[in-house]
């Protein structure tokens, strides 16, 4: 059994598994004091090096089963229109090594307008919309790129600190084509003023890495008499070179 | 080109969009030879994380992928129902629940062979990240006494954290602590 198996990648035709990108100084740590849930919840022992074999070049290719066309609007999930500004997302998935990543689902969370979540355990006292739940899903194009319509998410308190409230923002998942790619992140707006004093934003090490998070307002986008226009790409890890074994 | 995006964290409200009602189920329930992975996920102070999410991805019971990236293809049929891909959160005592099949061996470019193992992702408030760990088999003593992972870590009590315990009742239960003295081993992916 183990030798067939092993003969089966290693016969003749030399099989080459793609290796990804590590990236080195674009995430947060995992301890960073300034978010006080990171405390109890960061492993302390060292993170141990995992080459990248099969399990972790591959991934779920999660498809069209999971969404209708609706999901990416999510002014018309229900009978009435949500309160709010109404906006535009869109941009692409992209790897870093520049080519876009088509056929992905992207899934997305947000408070409403006045900074309500439609979840049990949210206490915020701010009106919940009840033409908004405030989740999305899509599958990026051939060319990688996705589209919702939505409405601004307003700041809600989060009691990290005192007078502590989130700058707004728009929960994304993406899977990507490997296990290695997956990616759970935020999209912020640009100009909010609270985004210098928002610990979890702020815990990305790197300034250029940070403004990375911010979408980009687009006049070209926003549409006249309808809504605003926002552009943010979404760049997962590449597989640079493929190593032949 | 193109420079990273970075992670942040999935905080506490993803429960609205991320669980679908069948993520936990890698294979219908019932499915024959099934397996089901139980759990719970603590913090560093010994107390159930209520507000996680667990996502698993591996191989089919012959060891290979349905994956463009698998260069032996996907197994002629395959397997009925299988997605490979598992997400469950966790429930307010903490546990989560995967009903899937049993990966097979697979083998590595370098010649060696891995043993049956998922890969788990681990999301909550408090990662700013996602934590990355492996789950192996029991059963499978010769096979992860040879697995390159697992002989990577050095002390037997971390390598311990990655080998499921068998429950009375059939299923395999896979704790993970993200903190303290029996913290689980985490992976840099």
């Amino acid at each position: 059994m183990t030798t067939d198996v092993a003969a089966s990648i290693t016969g003749r035709r030399r099989p080459a598994l793609p290796s990804y990108e590590r990236p080195s100084g674009v995430h947060p740590p995992l301890d960073f004091a300034g978010y006080r849930s990171t405390e109890r919840r960061h492993p302390r022992g060292p993170l141990m090096l995992l080459p990248h074999r099969l399990t972790e070049v591959t991934g779920p290719l999660l498809g069209e089963e999971l969404i209708t066309p609706a999901d990416a609007d999510l002014t018309t999930q229900h009978a009435g229109e949500p309160v709010g500004q109404r906006i535009i997302v869109t941009g692409r998935v992209l790897d870093s090594d520049g080519r876009p990543v088509p056929d992905t689902l992207i899934e997305i969370w947000q408070a409403n307008a006045a900074g309500r979540y439609r979840h049990a355990r949210e206490h915020h006292p701010a009106p919940l919309d009840p033409n908004f739940d405030g989740i999305g899903r899509c599958i990026t194009d051939s060319a990688g790129r996705y589209r919702f319509v939505t409405i601004a998410p307003g700041s809600y308190p989060w009691g990290n600190h005192h007078n502590a409230w989130r700058p707004a923002h728009i929960h994304f998942s993406v899977f990507g084509h490997a296990f290695t790619q997956r990616l759970v992140t935020q999209m912020y707006f640009p100009g909010d003023p609270l985004l210098p004093l928002d610990p979890i934003f702020n815990s990305v090490p790197d300034e250029k890495a940070r403004q990375r998070l911010i979408a980009g307002f687009d006049i070209e986008l926003t549409q006249p008499e309808w809504a605003l226009g926002y552009r943010w790409d979404i760049v997962l890890r590449g597989r640079g070179a493929t190593v032949f074994q | 080109m193109p420079e990273l995006t970075p992670s942040q964290t999935v905080g506490p409200y993803f429960a609205m969009r991320l669980p679908w009602p069948q993520g936990p189920f890698v294979v219908p329930e019932g499915t024959p030879g099934a397996v089901t992975i139980v759990g719970r996920l603590y913090d560093g102070a010994g107390e159930v994380i209520p507000d996680g999410l667990i996502e698993t991805w591996q191989a089919g019971p012959d060891g290979r992928f349905a994956h463009p990236d698998d260069p032996r293809g996907p197994a002629p049929g395959g397997y009925h129902g299988f997605r490979g891909f598992g997400r469950c959160p966790t429930a307010p005592d903490g546990s989560y629940r995967i009903v899937t099949l049993k990966p097979g061996p697979l083998p590595a470019p370098d010649g060696s062979i891995e043993a049956p193992h998922l890969d788990v992702s681990v999301f909550a408030r408090g990662l700013l990240d996602r934590v990355v760990t492996r789950m192996y088999f029991p059963d499978e003593q010769a096979a992860n006494a040879a697995d390159p992972v697992l002989c990577s870590i050095r002390e037997p009590a971390r390598r311990a954290t990655l080998i499921a315990v068998p429950e009375p009742e059939g299923e395999l239960r896979f704790d993970i602590r993200l903190q303290g003295e029996d913290e689980t081993v985490f992976f840099d992916v």
